[in-house]
Parts: C-alpha cells; sequence; structure tokens
C-alpha cells in the first residue's frame, strides 16, 4: 500500500495542478466535440490523449538545464531533416512535408516548432552577459532558414506557426521596439511583393476571405458553411449532436481544423466564451510561469510556448470564423490528430518543469 | 559593449510579458467581437442559411469516357442496369432482409459475400448493391413488393463493359471498386470532390494510366433532403461531364489476328508504326475477360486466373523479359560495321564452332556454315560469326551500342507495369551482384551475348520498337497506345503527338546492309518458308531463345518438356524499303523462331499489307528446324 503512495506520488510530483486542470479541461472538451463531429474517432481520440499525457509527464521531469544542452543537436538535426524533405520527400496532395524513414512516416517541420524556441532560447542564454544587436541579426537567420524551408514545401500554417514561435522568443530576449516597428512598417511595404510569391492557391485562399460568396461550392465552400454553422448556433447553440451542419456533414473537416465550428454550432456563444476563457487562463498560467522562471533559458522559452498556444489557438479560431485567411493550424488541445497534441503536450511538458525549477526567492 | 544589469533585464523581460498578455487580451477581445456579431447580431441571417442548407448536394458521377479503336471500334463502354440496393443505416437486419428478398430475386452467395465485403469497407449512408445486373422480371417482381422491403430500393447504374470480351485486355486494362491506394492516388490529383459519387477506378491498363481523362466530371444536384437526410425532391441540377473518350492507335481487327494468330499457345506480340512509334496490336497470351473484374471478380474465378501455370495475368508484352537469340544478331552486325570491326564483304570460315578459354561454343549446324561474310550470316543465322564478333567487340562496346536501340530500359509506354530487361555490361554486373567474384565480367561471357543468349533479356516491346528504330534509319519514337484524347464537351482532340526519343547515328550505307541481310532471311534464310509468296517484301530475322541450357548433349524438342522447350522469337519490318509496320514475336516454348514465331508475323503482315483475313491460326511449322539458334 505504502509502496503503491510512493510511487504514486513520484509519479504526480513534477506534475503543476493548475496546468493539469487546465490541460484536463480542455482534453474533456476535445472528447466531447470529437464524439460529436466524428464518432468513429474516440477510441482514438482516447488513446492520443493518453499518450499525450504520457508525453507530458515524461517531459515534466526533465530540467530546464538538460533540455537546453538537447537545443543545438535537435535543431541541427531538425533542419537537416528539412533539407532532406526539400531533397527527396514524399509528395502529398501536392506539397512535399512528410519524408519517408522505411518503417513509418515523419514531418519534420512539426519539431521544428519546439525545436525552434528551443535553439533560439539557448542561443540567447549562451549571450546573456553581453547581448549585442547582431546577436539578433544572427537569431533572425536561425529563425528564417527553417521557416523558409517549411514555407517552400508549402505548408504556410506550420511555417507561420515556428516562425510565431521563433519571434515570441527574440521578442522576449529584449528585440529594441524601434527595430519591431520598423520591421511593421517594412512588411506593409513589402506586402505587394510577397503577395507575387504566393502560390496561387494561397492567394485564392485570401481572396476567399475577402469574398467567400464567390465560388461558393469550390472555394469558398469550407468558410461559408462554417460561419454558417457559427452564427445559426446562437447564444446556447443547437446542443451536443444537434448541430444540422456537422451532422449532416455539411462542415468540411469537421474532426480537425474546423472542429471549432462544430463546438461554435452545437454549444454556442457560451461555449465559445467557456473556450476562450479556458484558454485565457491557460496561458496567462504560463505566462506566470514565464515571470517566475529561474534562467534567461526558461523566461524565453516558457514565454515562447505561452505565445504559441495563443497563436495556434487565434489563428484557427480566426480563420474558422472567417477573419483569417485559411491555414493548416489546429485548433490547440482539441482539433483530433495526434501529431499535434503530443507537439503541445511536449510544450506543457516543459512549462511544467520549468515551474518546478522556477525562483524559489523573489527578486 | 553594454553591461547588463540582471534586475533590470528580468524587470524589462516581465514589461514584455504584460504587453505579451494585452496583445493576447486584445486578439481574444476581437474573437469575441467577431462571435457576438456572427451568433448574437446576424444570427437569425445564419440560422435561416442553416436551414436552407437541408438542400444537400449530391454528387452525379460522370459517364466514364469510351475506348475505341483507330477505326472507332468500341472497345470499353458503358451500359445502364438496374441494380438492388441496400442502404445499410436504414435495415436493422441485413441477413433477415437478404434471407427474404432471395424469395423474390435470385441472390447466390457469392452475392452476399461480396455484400459484406462492400458493407465493410463503406459509411453505412451510402446504398450497396446486393445484387448487379437484374432482368426486367426481377425489376417487376420487387417493384410489386416493394413495400415490404424498407430501405432496399432499385437502382439504374452504369457499368463498363468490355464488348469484345477476352480480348486485348492486357492493354484495355480493367476498373474495379475504389480501394485505399486509390483514395490516396485521388488524394494526391486533389481530385477528392470530383470522386464523391464515383465507386470505380482504373486498375490496370490504359484503364489505370488515363483515369483522370476517362473519369470526367462529376455534376451536382441540389436536392432538399428531410430532418432525417433523406431526399424530398430535386432543386438545380449542374449536368456531369462525361469523361474523355480514348482513341487508340490499336487496330482492332489486327490485334484479333494477332490474338488468334497464337491459337492455345502463350506468348506475345507488338506491332509499331516506325514513323510514329503508334502500337498497332498490342498481344500478351493468354488473354483474360476484364469484365469479371468489374464488379468485384468472384474468388473462384480470381483462383482460376491467379493461379493458373499458363499465368494470364501477366502482361508478357512489356512484363515478360526473354533473351532476344538470333533476333540479336542483325544488331549486333551493326554494331560492328559502325565501330568498324568488320566490312560486309568480309568472310570468316566457320568450322561449326568457336574455342575461347578452352570452352567450346558450338554452332547449330554440324560442321559449320563454310565461308560466311556478313550477309550470310544473318540469312543463315551464323553462331560462329558472332561468337567471334562478340568477342573482338568486347561487352561495352556491344551493351553501349544497344543501349541506344532502348534495349535494357523501359520505353516509356502508356501504360503501367514495364519491366527494364537486362542489358549486361561490366557496370550491370556490379551492381547485379554482391560476391566479389561474382561482379568480375569473363570475357567469356560475352561469347554467348552475341548470338542474344547468356544474361540478355529484353521485353518483347523493346525488340518491337528497336526493330522500328532500324526500320525507321534509326529515328526512334516512343512507344504509345493511345492517339489521341477526345473531350467530351468541347469535342477537342489532344493528339499524343509521335514523341521522337532520339536519333540513332548510324551510316545509311550500314543500314542498308542490315537490312538487305534481312530481306535475305525471308527469301533464302531461316524466314523464306514463313514468307513465301508474300506479295510484299519483308525484311526480318528469326530467333530461338534457350529456356533451358543443355550442357554437352543435343537439344533434342521433343524429348524435352514442353515448358522447357525454347521461346520463339521474331522481329520484322514491311514493306523493307519503305516500313510501315514492325513487329517483334515471341512465342514462349514454341521452339525455332521460324517454325513457331515467323507465321504469325505472316499472318499479321498479309493482313495489314493486303488485308488478307486468315482462316485457322499460324500454323506451327514443323519442317522449318534447320539453322536457326
Amino acid at each position: 500500500m505504502n509502496l503503491i503512495r510512493q510511487w504514486l506520488q513520484r509519479l504526480v510530483a513534477p506534475i503543476d495542478p493548475v496546468l493539469m486542470l487546465l490541460t484536463g479541461l480542455l482534453f474533456a472538451y476535445a472528447f466531447m466535440a470529437v464524439l460529436s463531429a466524428s464518432p468513429e474517432r474516440a477510441g482514438a481520440q482516447l488513446m492520443n490523449t493518453a499518450i499525450a499525457l504520457v508525453v507530458m509527464r515524461a517531459l515534466a521531469a526533465v530540467p530546464p538545464q538538460r533540455l537546453m544542452h538537447l537545443a543545438p543537436p535537435i535543431f541541427v538535426g531538425g533542419v537537416f531533416l528539412l533539407i532532406c524533405v526539400a531533397l527527396f520527400g514524399d509528395i502529398s496532395k501536392g506539397a512535399r512535408r512528410w519524408l519517408n524513414l522505411g518503417f513509418m512516416r515523419i514531418q519534420p517541420s512539426e519539431l521544428m516548432k519546439i525545436a525552434m524556441p528551443l535553439m533560439l532560447a539557448w542561443y540567447f542564454q549562451k549571450h546573456e552577459a553581453y547581448l549585442r544587436l547582431r546577436d539578433f541579426g544572427v537569431a533572425a537567420v536561425l529563425l528564417l532558414v527553417p521557416t523558409a524551408l517549411i514555407a517552400r514545401q508549402p505548408d504556410l500554417g506550420t511555417a507561420i506557426l515556428v516562425l510565431a514561435a521563433g519571434f515570441y522568443v527574440i521578442f522576449f530576449a529584449g528585440l529594441p521596439w524601434k527595430i519591431i516597428i520598423g520591421m511593421i512598417v517594412a512588411a506593409g511595404a513589402a506586402a505587394p511583393v510577397a503577395w507575387g510569391l504566393l502560390h496561387d492557391y494561397q492567394r485564392d485562399r485570401i481572396m476567399t476571405l475577402i469574398d467567400p460568396e464567390k465560388d461558393p461550392l469550390g472555394k469558398g465552400f469550407h468558410i461559408i458553411q462554417s460561419t454558417i454553422a457559427i452564427g445559426s448556433g446562437g447564444i446556447f447553440g443547437k446542443g451536443w449532436g444537434q448541430g444540422t451542419q456537422t451532422q449532416l456533414e455539411f462542415i468540411p473537416e469537421r474532426h480537425t481544423d474546423f472542429i471549432f465550428a462544430v463546438l461554435s454550432e452545437e454549444l454556442g456563444l457560451l461555449g465559445n466564451l467557456f473556450l476562450l476563457t479556458l484558454y485565457a487562463l491557460l496561458i496567462g498560467r504560463c505566462l506566470m510561469i514565464a515571470a517566475n522562471a529561474a534562467t534567461l533559458f526558461s523566461r524565453l522559452m516558457a514565454g515562447a510556448i505561452a505565445m504559441i498556444f495563443f497563436t495556434y489557438a487565434f489563428v484557427n479560431m480566426g480563420m474558422v470564423s472567417g477573419i483569417l485567411p485559411v491555414v493548416g493550424v489546429p485548433l490547440p488541445f482539441i482539433s483530433y490528430g495526434g501529431t499535434a497534441l503530443v507537439t503541445l503536450s511536449v510544450g506543457i511538458g516543459i512549462l511544467m518543469s520549468i515551474h518546478r525549477n522556477r525562483m524559489l526567492v523573489q527578486k | 559593449m553594454e553591461f547588463k544589469h540582471p534586475q533590470e533585464e528580468l524587470d524589462r523581460f516581465r514589461r514584455r510579458l504584460g504587453f505579451a498578455s494585452g496583445f493576447v487580451l486584445f486578439c481574444f477581445a476581437i474573437l469575441l467581437m467577431r462571435f457576438v456579431w456572427l451568433q448574437i447580431i446576424q444570427h437569425g441571417y445564419y440560422q435561416t442559411r442553416a436551414e436552407e442548407n437541408r438542400i444537400a448536394l449530391v454528387p452525379i458521377t460522370p459517364n466514364r469516357g469510351l475506348i475505341v479503336d483507330r477505326a472507332g471500334t468500341v472497345l470499353a463502354r458503358n451500359y445502364s442496369a438496374y441494380t438492388l440496393e441496400i442502404t445499410p443505416s436504414k435495415v436493422p437486419d441485413f441477413d433477415a432482409t437478404i434471407d427474404r428478398l432471395s424469395e423474390i430475386i435470385d441472390i447466390q452467395p457469392r452475392d452476399r459475400k461480396r455484400f459484406k465485403k462492400l458493407l465493410e469497407e463503406s459509411k453505412n449512408f451510402e446504398s450497396l448493391p446486393i445484387r448487379t445486373r437484374l432482368s426486367d422480371e426481377e425489376v417487376a417482381r420487387f417493384i410489386a413488393r416493394r413495400y415490404a422491403f424498407p430501405g432496399v430500393d432499385i437502382k439504374a447504374r452504369l457499368f463498363r463493359q468490355y464488348p469484345e470480351g477476352v480480348f486485348a485486355s492486357h492493354l484495355l486494362g480493367y476498373i474495379g471498386r475504389i480501394n485505399a491506394g486509390d483514395v490516396s492516388k485521388i488524394e494526391d490529383a486533389d481530385q477528392d470532390l470530383n470522386y464523391r459519387g464515383t465507386e470505380h477506378f482504373g486498375k490496370t491498363g490504359l484503364e489505370q494510366r488515363y483515369e483522370f481523362d476517362l473519369h470526367g466530371t462529376s455534376g451536382f444536384e441540389q436536392v432538399e433532403v428531410d430532418a432525417g437526410g433523406r431526399a424530398v425532391r430535386t432543386l438545380a441540377r449542374t449536368a456531369p461531364i462525361a469523361g474523355s473518350n480514348l482513341t487508340l492507335t490499336i487496330d482492332a481487327k489486327l490485334q484479333h489476328i494477332a490474338e488468334q494468330a497464337f491459337g492455345d499457345r502463350r506468348g506475345a506480340l507488338v506491332a509499331i508504326e516506325p514513323s510514329t512509334g503508334g502500337i498497332l496490336a498490342f498481344v500478351s497470351v493468354p488473354n483474360y475477360d476484364p469484365n469479371l473484374f468489374v464488379d468485384g471478380i468472384d474468388s473462384q474465378s480470381w483462383k482460376e486466373l491467379n493461379e493458373s501455370p499458363d499465368k494470364p495475368l501477366v502482361n508478357r508484352a512489356i512484363n515478360g523479359a526473354y533473351p532476344p537469340g538470333s533476333t540479336f544478331k542483325p544488331f549486333m552486325a551493326l554494331a560492328a560495321l559502325e565501330t568498324g570491326k568488320r566490312r560486309p564483304e568480309q568472310a570468316i570460315s566457320d568450322p561449326g564452332f568457336f574455342n575461347f578459354g578452352g570452352h567450346q561454343f558450338r554452332d547449330d549446324k554440324k560442321g559449320g556454315h563454310g565461308l560466311v561474310d556478313m550477309y550470310r550470316s544473318i540469312v543463315q543465322s551464323c553462331d560462329t560469326y558472332y561468337y567471334m564478333l562478340a568477342n573482338d567487340l568486347g561487352i561495352d562496346a556491344i551493351s553501349n551500342f544497344m543501349a541506344q536501340f532502348g534495349l535494357g530500359s523501359r520505353t516509356g509506354v502508356d501504360i503501367d507495369g514495364e519491366a527494364k530487361g537486362v542489358l549486361p555490361s561490366q557496370q550491370w554486373k556490379k551492381e547485379r551482384f554482391k560476391r566479389p567474384e561474382q561482379q568480375k565480367w569473363y570475357a567469356g561471357e560475352t561469347i554467348s551475348i552475341g548470338i542474344g543468349q547468356g544474361y540478355n533479356a529484353y521485353t518483347p516491346i523493346q525488340l518491337a520498337n528497336a526493330t522500328a528504330a532500324l526500320a525507321n534509319n534509326g529515328v526512334m519514337f516512343k512507344p504509345h497506345l493511345v492517339k489521341y484524347v477526345t473531350d467530351t464537351k468541347s469535342g477537342e482532340k489532344r493528339l499524343i503527338e509521335p514523341q521522337p526519343i532520339r536519333t540513332i547515328p548510324l551510316k545509311p550505307e550500314n543500314i542498308e546492309v542490315i537490312k538487305k541481310a534481312m530481306v535475305g532471311v525471308n527469301i533464302e534464310g531461316t524466314g523464306a518458308r514463313a514468307f513465301a509468296n508474300a506479295g510484299y517484301v519483308a525484311a526480318g530475322k528469326t530467333g530461338t531463345a534457350q529456356v533451358f541450357s543443355l550442357k554437352g548433349g543435343n537439344y533434342k524438342e521433343t524429348a524435352t518438356h514442353e515448358r522447357l522447350r525454347d521461346h520463339a522469337l521474331f522481329i520484322a519490318f514491311a514493306p523493307a524499303d519503305k516500313p510501315t509496320i514492325a513487329i517483334a514475336v515471341l512465342v514462349e516454348n514454341g521452339g525455332f523462331g521460324a517454325q513457331a514465331a515467323a507465321p504469325i508475323a505472316r499472318q499479321v503482315f498479309d493482313y495489314y499489307l493486303l488485308g488478307k483475313v486468315p482462316t485457322a491460326p499460324a500454323p506451327a511449322d514443323d519442317a522449318a528446324k534447320e539453322d536457326d539458334q
């Protein structure tokens, strides 16, 4: 009896109860959503959740110091794999994203979502004592090379997430405001050039956002059907499992990227408010952990992970509700799919570990 | 360098965290405003639209494109037939329902098995066929009792049909129900939406290669559905666009004659128009009936086809690699001329054997052919001449020359499953074998390469295309089966242009020497009996490929088991001065080329050049046995 209790204590020791509670609520919400959108996947969803929990617990036990040492090899390995993808990756749906290792297929761009902030946080920690403007230049190069490789696949969704992840680290490391504002101005000026560089389908998505009704059965179909689902949900929703848009299969990809439309239709504005609150609390908790983290590396990592969660949530809900163009970003912790869930759980695990190794004395 | 104060740094970091929190809240506020806009202010509008969404889009599958020969004879078409279908979600107990159905309609255990299989693969709102091709009487019987079978209905569906049955199946291929592999092909081609209502997919042959041309564009029907999702009435309809029709370079009558010429023998034949690369006949026998596969083949037929020792499912014309035997000799002779290793008039004295490295390579003719120049070496198919020649050229010179004729590489014909064959070279051997002592090329191995034996192995289509290139004075085209693809909506024809692969740099006077000798084959040589009184001038070369190596001893055809008999080959083109057809014929275990393969080519040429229709399969000419290795 005692042994079991000891073992249990050891098992839960690295786990932060607040983060665990919030994540658990999200998992429960996700299970409910998948059960309605795609009941045949409920079993697989449970399986994915279990794997995610194991990963989370495993990462929570890795001290930030260890993680930091692993950053350069993970990053270099990730870039190497991305180059392999560019050279001889598998093509699926017109994009080269997968690498066939013979026994399994992997998507190295997913790894970059974590490897990128790890690497940059490592870099800034190394140069903590005498951080110069030049270091931000180096960080920018470290950030842009893999991002460009991913954008070329093309996988705009992942490229945006990786870019954002890296940018948050640089931002928290203290990139001067002058430069940030300069960049925003420059980006605005360069927009027409960027437009020319986009793939046709990417341009279509932006045009679709502006006028989805132009091609209601083709390119506009996703976005029209998902806004109808959200709008028709009203304040209280149509009830769980009662959404006509969902159940009559008008919502495409309703168990993955568009699962938010399912939730909005069936649970209404109140449901959305609940979800937004959960996300806000989760992000808030993560930022708090960042504020009290012991080292620069931990601070940057925690801050970046918090903001990655935000980016996932905002970009996904924004695209499903028709204020952002459609890019392949899942709703964090909710969308069906093992890969994204594992990546996000790695993030939570790292945060738990950072929290356990926080500053014990407030400076 | 600026010195950083830790506390200052931490404060700045926390200020940035504060800014980030503000940004998060700001963005979430935008989202919330959007939700309020959609879910409260615009709620009424979207609710109406959701109601209207009771209008479902139902895909209408387009008619699959036809496949016709160059003259317009239909080789693959569609016909409409009634099927009896069950919608699983509306039928609680299939077995009981099917039992009751079998009282009024004939349902075989085979049909049940197929239905079970479909059930496992499908989503349950689709209706699935339990019986296909109902007779009018059966339709009437069911309709009278329809009320007793909720969830069971009669539907008119289009079926693929290959009207000629067991004919040209290896080039046409067949379609079958979509499986998981097909789904990923559809997704990769970004055709998901277009295939929403489609149930079949090309599995082999042209049906496979030209799947996305043949399929067409799905139409959509706007249907009002009730709360349960059942269609109440049709509101609007976008007509589907039927798939494109394929017009082949194949001449169906020639194809028939070629297939029948084989009788019940096994083998392959490819006839090519040298000036375009268009394939006129493409035979791999035995054949099978592609109709068997359309609705899912029953296990009995599948077993028979799959386990038959005759291997009817193997496409011998592109997938079988055979030693070319003596059909290799004209190309060897041409290599000798081009490299300057032989002059046409240069003669050797053939004692009937060639000694090399303590081994005696025997000629087929005991005592030898006497004095043999290049012309006689081809006409009489003298082995000794080519043993010596191969030795003089060396393996790499042979291999480099033959590669130009496309031997040992895929021709790129427009159906899948082509084998590469083997063009032996030192490099090839190094890659082929693992043990170092096996990787080394021995000079003795070159000798038998000279007469088309040894490691040599080419597909019939490679031989046919090499022959066509020779006939065409070195200009080589990519062989193809489809002449043009016709868009059914616009009527526009997309021509499959003759695609020159390369022009082999050959001296015209050298080509003339070889062609003259090949004409000689059919006048006074090994092909003379098959081409007696032809009425046109055909150039050819017989060949016999050893299946079984008889160490020592003489090859006795009757004494050898049928499956171990030699393969008979024949390559030819005609008319010799202005060739319009080039051919390669292979008869598996047919014995001598002159005996089994040449008479088949004669029948094909007779029809193509003179319009003569044979009355019986090409007879095996048992008298034609001499001097043909």
